[in-house]
């Protein structure tokens, strides 16, 4: 059994991580991340550049190579620190069961 | 999406001759294209931004294109064959299947594809061995052994037919038996119909399809061919060790392979009397471990015959073989250095490119005589790791790469594309689609991240560039200084040794000059030694052996054997190489650390972001006085558009123990690193709890000089992150200072200090 993330013990490392999501991270951030990183379903989020140093969007590498790559074309991020928060804040969800604004409801 | 892709015939061409380039377009039916002289390939805002100078040629212009496409897969073809199916035979062989459950696969054909007549051995797609006869649609049989192979297990195989009985029968029977393991078996069948027999070619592990291509290949090891005349048994097989064969198997051999003759050529030889030569397409592995490999010795030369076994994949390949859309004769007098050839279709958007830079460079006249007045300054570029990484596809194939990077990964249209388009092969650091390492990497063929324009996941955060485009940095600083010099690559110092370098007093190298081969080692040593003074503008040299091929051009071989960073690891008993029988691996395990060659050694690599130097005492010594004239700083390089300092991606220090001469100074050590820039796995035995540079001191990049006992001397950068700080602040900065202040000194004839 791998480390598994605590919603509550985890959650000072959200704002780290919000503040400098590209750069040297404490080692709970990293703890996090590492389990953050890798999908056991062999499905990879990648970070596809539309227009060089302006315009990304998400998508999904899937696990086996014919299969295409599927972009969401709903969002469009104009910094790369920016997608890596929005994918932050899915993956905690997917992994926590909880939304990263609790309890600090906007 | 890219919509235009391409290749030049070579890398490096010298003025007056003609270079040839492939192009192949994805939509409309023409291309414009002139040529370019290459500065500034990064077109980050934070830096210089993109920087071409067109240089008029007959070229300019319009020009007929059309889609062409890569038939990936080797194989061996031997043209000159006799119709089998006319009389009895038999087919054996031992194999290694890697991807049984692949689908089609063939091992041994001689068919027709237009009519689709002839017969093919191979693979089913349950995995078992099968033999395909056919006379023509409607009339065509298929007998098959009806179990599973399993992968990486040796089987003999053995197929027979008899035209006049038309009985056909299969034998597929394990090496190695494991308890409740059933994958041996035979089957008999008797065709009614009388299968078609032409004298077309004979294929291995590949089969003519309609429309030109070969397919239904083989993934896996071939070891021993052998066709005889009439129906024999598979235990004929074995009786072919023994010295000599018994006759009544030699008087019916009629053709028989022995991979381990011509080891280094794309040659298979026929050991039978009619000599039936084979010849190897797209590269497959040769001096690989055949079934009766012991391990009492692991050098191919010492004991050919257990390494009489060819690796074949369906993914291999050397020559794309693509027609020549437009070639350019360099005019007499163009000077030296990086150029490509700019092809566009239309306008680029959000979701396609529609251009390209054909990269090349222009060297030096090839006849000496007219290299009399050249610069004294030259760039060695390191084409040998340009091919190294070529098409490197680990983005893709990885899972775990967005771990290692700490970041998520980039991908542009070149990699989108790339995902698309596997048949343009790898690099030396992928793997094969059934996990054997790449260990052959040709230029002949589309390489999307040997351009300007392409950025890599690899290039730490900001400009993201990596080897050629990440060299661009240097040619644009150097663009910028009005420096005089020449190119000249790797594969011109393996061809032509010390005498190609041997008048240059400087010579720069790339951020990332990784792989060598022998030649290229010995000349640039002889170079240093005789006291030329090398300024190492990168990190990570001389880190890999490679051969060149001794007849075919553009493709080099890795073994990545004992230690060091890995992709992928070379099986044991596979470390010696197969294009000239060197022991291949690291340069240290060869015996000769970088620190050897270059002064320091590399120690670390993290790819996410970068430190800065800190100056040191040995900073103050009058000896490096030139280097910091004008620079009082403590810190160094804390800017950079990779990563966002001059220390990062990969790191060298000094070591004496290494080699590092004993009168290196240190100039300044890095710092500031994240916990991602970590130690490398040849600098510790066992695993270390502090492996990244945030608490492991061992982790720095050393600013290193030293002077060499011939009055020449070293400058080593020591980080491959160095060259994307040259151009900050306007290219006023304490890098680009260092950079220059070291570059005219080393321009100055007086010796140094010995």
């Amino acid at each position: 059994m791998t480390y598994r993330i605590d919603p509550t013990k985890d959650r000072q490392f959200i704002e780290e991580f919000r503040l400098n999501p590209i750069g040297a991270h404490s080692p709970g951030l990293m703890r996090v991340l590492t389990v953050m990183r890798v999908d056991p379903t062999g499905n990879q989020i990648i970070l596809v550049c539309r227009k060089p140093f302006a315009e990304w969007v998400l998508a999904n590498m899937p696990a086996r190579r014919k299969d295409p790559i599927v972009m969401e074309t709903d969002q469009i991020f104009t910094s790369r620190e920016a997608a890596e928060w929005a994918v932050f804040c899915r993956r905690w969800r997917l992994l926590t069961g909880e939304s990263i604004n609790r309890p600090f409801r906007d | 999406m890219l919509k235009i892709t391409g290749y030049p015939d070579r890398y490096s061409v010298a003025p007056g001759e003609k270079i040839d380039f492939k192009i192949s377009l994805e939509e409309g039916d023409s291309f414009d294209a002139r040529m370019v002289r290459v500065v500034h390939g990064d077109c980050n805002p934070d830096g210089p931004g993109l920087k071409f100078r067109h240089i008029p040629t007959a070229v300019d212009g319009k020009h007929p294109g059309r889609p062409q496409r890569v038939d990936a897969g080797s194989y061996m073809i031997v043209d000159a064959a006799p119709p089998l199916l006319s009389g009895p035979f038999t087919f054996l062989a031992k194999i290694w299947p890697t991807l049984p459950m692949r689908g089609e696969q063939t091992i041994f054909a001689q068919w027709d594809p237009i009519e689709a007549q002839g017969f093919r051995i191979g693979i089913a797609p349950d995995g078992s061995l099968d033999l395909v006869l056919s006379s023509g649609p409607g009339a065509s049989h298929t007998l098959s052994s009806g179990k599973a192979m399993l992968p990486r297990q040796w089987y003999t195989i053995a197929v027979s037919f008899d035209p006049a009985s038309g009985s056909t029968t299969l034998n597929q029977e394990p090496l190695q038996r494991y308890a409740l393991i059933d994958d041996g078996a035979s089957a008999t069948s008797r065709i009614v119909f009388a299968p078609s027999s032409m004298a077309t070619p004979f294929l291995l592990a590949g089969c003519p399809e309609p429309g030109g291509h070969v397919g239904w290949h083989f993934d896996g090891k071939i070891e021993a061919p052998i066709v005889l005349a009439g129906v024999h048994s598979p235990s004929s097989h074995e009786q072919f060790n023994q010295s000599p064969p018994p006759p009544d198997l030699s008087n019916a051999v009629i053709a028989r392979w022995d991979f381990s003759r011509e080891m280094e050529s794309e040659r298979c030889v026929d050991v039978g009397p009619f000599g039936r030569h084979g010849r190897l397409v797209h590269l497959p592995t040769r001096a690989m471990k055949s079934s009766k490999w012991t391990g009492d010795e692991h050098d191919w030369r010492r004991k050919p015959e257990h390494y009489d076994a060819i690796h074949f994949h369906h993914d291999d390949l050397y020559d794309a073989g693509w027609e020549t859309s437009v070639s350019v004769t360099l005019p007499e007098d163009i000077k030296s250095g990086p150029y490509a050839l700019h092809v566009g279709c239309g306008t680029s958007d959000e979701s396609a490119t529609r251009e390209d830079y054909l990269a090349f460079f222009v060297r030096p006249p090839r006849n000496r005589h007219d290299r009399s007045a050249r610069p004294k300054v030259a760039f060695l570029a390191p084409t040998a790791s340009y091919i190294a990484y070529a098409n490197h596809g680990e983005h893709i194939t990885a899972r775990g790469a967005e771990l290692q990077m700490n970041r998520l990964l980039p991908f542009g249209h070149s990699d989108l594309y790339l995902y698309d388009h596997p048949e343009l092969g790898g690099s030396l650091y992928d793997c094969h689609a059934d996990g054997s390492g790449v260990c052959y990497s040709s230029r002949l063929r589309p390489v999307l991240n040997f351009s300007a324009r392409y950025h890599s996941w690899l290039g730490g955060h900001g400009s993201a560039l990596y080897q050629y485009n990440a060299d661009t940095h240097l040619f644009d600083w150097l663009d910028h200084k009005g420096v005089d010099y020449d190119v000249i690559t790797d594969e011109d110092l393996n061809e032509e040794g010390f005498g190609l370098i041997q008048n240059y007093q400087v010579i720069l190298t790339g951020t990332h000059p990784e792989y060598h081969s022998t030649a290229m080692w010995d000349a640039m040593k002889s170079w240093i030694d005789r006291g030329g003074r090398l300024m190492y503008m990168g990190g990570n040299g001389w880190y890999w052996r490679v051969a060149f091929h001794k007849t075919l051009p553009g493709v080099v071989e890795v073994r990545r054997a004992e230690d060091g960073i890995r992709t992928w690891a070379a099986e044991p008993g596979e470390y010696f190489q197969s294009f000239n029988g060197e022991f291949g691996g690291l340069w240290r395990r060869v015996g000769r650390a970088p620190n050897v060659i270059c002064g320091v050694g590399f120690i670390a690599q993290g790819f996410d972001v970068s430190g800065y130097y800190r100056r040191t005492p040995d900073a103050e010594n009058p000896r490096a006085a030139f280097i910091f004239e004008g620079v009082d700083d403590e810190i160094i390089g804390n800017f950079g558009l990779i990563g966002g300092g001059a220390a990062g991606i990969e790191m060298d220090c000094i070591t004496t123990q290494l080699g590092s001469p004993p009168n290196m100074l240190c100039l300044a050590s890095s710092e500031g690193h994240s916990p991602m820039m970590m130690l490398v796995n040849e600098e510790f035995g066992v695993v270390p709890p502090n492996l990244g540079g945030d608490v492991n001191p061992r982790v720095k990049a050393d600013l290193a000089f030293g002077e060499t006992p011939s009055g020449g001397a070293l400058f080593c950068t020591s980080s491959i992150a160095w060259c994307g700080s040259l151009s900050h602040n306007n290219y006023d900065n304490n890098i680009s200072r260092i950079t220059a202040n070291v570059l005219d000194r080393f321009l100055n004839e007086a010796p140094f200090n010995t």
